[in-house]
């Protein structure tokens, strides 16, 4: 500030820029060029011997393997029998989440009653109720069903009557002032309102309805993708193992696409 | 349809905030209510449409609304309440969905009130799309779809920048010298107050009591802004409330 041309105005400098950042943005293409460079390091470590068979087989062999599978038509038995499991366990997971939770957001008598059984048995892996459930529903698509449901239930509870609590009261106040009716209250401003919060406990119990389904067609299921990965953990066909739980990532990426497609057709709002 | 405020008391838990309120509302003028912040004017307008229920006293309707009046006593909020997840018509549609009206006479109103509020071309388009004074039309359409007895008006222009308040202002008074409404203007902006008020309520501090009523008996169309015996009444009004403002400024908030 002290320098100074002849005529005696300052020279100025200009000022440092400080702002910007912390705003990350994801470039498509960094995603497939980091996958297709880790798949590509396996395999040449695989082919040089660098990483040793028995620990983990060339991602080539794990693609013959599938194929084989597919082949042989055993994918789609497989396949089938996941995802009937899965979504009938999710399905009626969700929906009787959802209305469980609408019941904890608007009546005081559920709330004081179920929010404290929800908080208690939420937290309890339900892969360790499992031989109770093969007792209760029997060893068959029963016990199965039952355990994706009962992990799908809490979370979908906690996320529907949070969202509920989170709906704008001046909303609802608007709703009594123009005289609706309690139902049109609950149905035009109280449930879309919550969508937002029951859509994302949605992408969270699909991610657990996932985990368990393998949990629990880890016991006697003929077919199945966990039956398929526990079957080539005990032949320790490796190959196998990893084509079964390539096929489970998959599964979870479309069903997390899925909810995405959901979210953006409900939520155009916002 | 008149209203008439008897002997309105109100305490949360040991606090109180309204003291012995009296105060008639009568067909086609529009009563002013202003007073220091947190001095339960909000309060107030809550219980006159029956969103709340005062500790003691009560609020009286003399006389029946208009037959064909679907809400008598319609709210316009501070913060607009329009359904982020409906459109403009989604959200006055809203309101007359639960009465007994055909599709085409409700389609007949929303076209009607979308053009007494000058918004026609903005029928389908979503509140986050709109600005603060867009919002805030939409709210008086949706308002004056239900044909109401009186319009209870809760800051309806302090969310907005001063232009758009002048622009929206305006329009409530063309509003009114077309329709005549009824209504309850609460607001803590004493240049709205002289400009809208046909009767102008001081509330003082908490507990909230009535200070002082100033009638203003010049016609709406004449008070223009820069008007010689308006300000004069503007200054009044400040004067009363300078030191209560001052009071109320410094206390604690303990609730709400």
């Amino acid at each position: 500030m002290s320098d100074k041309v002849a005529d005696g105005t300052p020279m100025g400098k200009p000022v440092p820029f400080r702002g910007g950042g912390f705003l990350p943005r994801s470039r498509k293409i960094v995603a497939p060029i980091l996958f297709i460079g880790l798949v590509a390091f396996w395999e040449w470590g695989a082919r040089t011997g660098f990483i040793s068979p028995l620990i983990l087989p060339a991602p080539s062999e794990a693609f013959e393997a599938f194929k084989n599978l597919l082949s042989s038509g055993l994918l789609w038995q497989h396949l089938a029998a996941s995802l009937q499991r899965l979504l009938i366990g999710w399905f009626c997971g969700t929906l009787l989440g959802v209305i469980v939770g609408t019941m904890i957001g608007l009546f005081s008598v559920a709330r004081s009653g179920l929010q404290p059984l929800v908080s208690a048995i939420f937290p309890i892996p339900k892969i360790a109720l499992l031989p109770l459930f093969i007792i209760w529903f029997g060893i068959g698509e029963g016990s199965k069903v039952a355990t994706i449901l009962f992990g799908t239930f809490f979370p979908t509870v906690i996320a529907t009557y949070g969202g509920i609590d989170n709906v704008d009261r001046g909303l609802i106040r608007m709703g009594q002032s123009f005289g609706l009716s309690r139902m049109s209250i609950i149905r035009k401003i109280i449930l879309p309102g919550a969508l937002p919060a029951i859509l994302s406990g949605a992408r969270i119990s699909a991610a657990i309805a996932i985990i368990l389904l393998v949990a629990a067609e880890m016991i006697a299921a003929e077919f199945g993708v966990g039956a398929y990965i526990l079957m080539a953990g005990s032949l320790m066909a490796t190959d196998q193992l990893i084509t079964g739980v390539a096929i489970l990532s998959c599964l979870g990426l479309i069903f997390a696409w899925l909810i995405g497609r959901a979210e953006k057709y409900f939520l155009k709002w916002r | 349809m008149d209203l008439s405020l008897r002997n309105i008391t109100h305490h949360y838990d040991e606090v109180e905030v309204l003291r012995d309120i009296n105060l008639d509302i009568k067909q086609g003028q529009i009563v002013c209510i202003i007073g220091p912040s947190g001095c339960g004017k909000s309060t107030l307008l809550r219980m006159i449409g029956g969103l709340e229920r005062p500790a003691s006293g009560e609020v009286l309707q003399l006389g029946d609304p208009p037959a064909d009046c679907l809400n008598p006593l319609t709210y316009i909020f501070q913060d607009f309440a329009l359904l982020p997840w409906r459109t403009v018509e989604g959200n006055i549609g809203l309101v007359l969905e639960d009465h007994k009206i055909g599709a085409a006479e409700r389609e007949e109103i929303i076209a009607d009130v979308l053009a007494r509020t000058k918004l026609s071309e903005f029928r389908s388009a979503y509140p986050r799309q709109l600005s603060g004074g867009m919002k805030q039309r939409v709210a008086i359409a949706r308002a004056l779809s239900v044909r109401p007895a009186v319009l209870l008006m809760d800051e309806p222009l302090s969310a907005l920048d001063s232009q758009t308040r002048e622009l929206l202002m305006d329009d409530l008074v063309d509003l009114w010298e077309k329709e005549n409404y009824t209504a309850c203007y609460v607001t803590h902006n004493l240049a709205e107050a002289v400009r809208l008020g046909h009767k102008i309520v001081v509330l003082s501090r908490r507990p909230g009591e009535i200070h002082e009523i100033v009638e203003i008996n010049m016609p709406l169309s004449e008070r223009t802004n820069e008007n010689a015996e308006l300000e004069k009444i503007q200054k009044r009004l400040w004067n009363l409330m300078r030191d209560e403002a001052r009071a109320a400024d410094m206390e604690l908030v303990n609730e709400r």
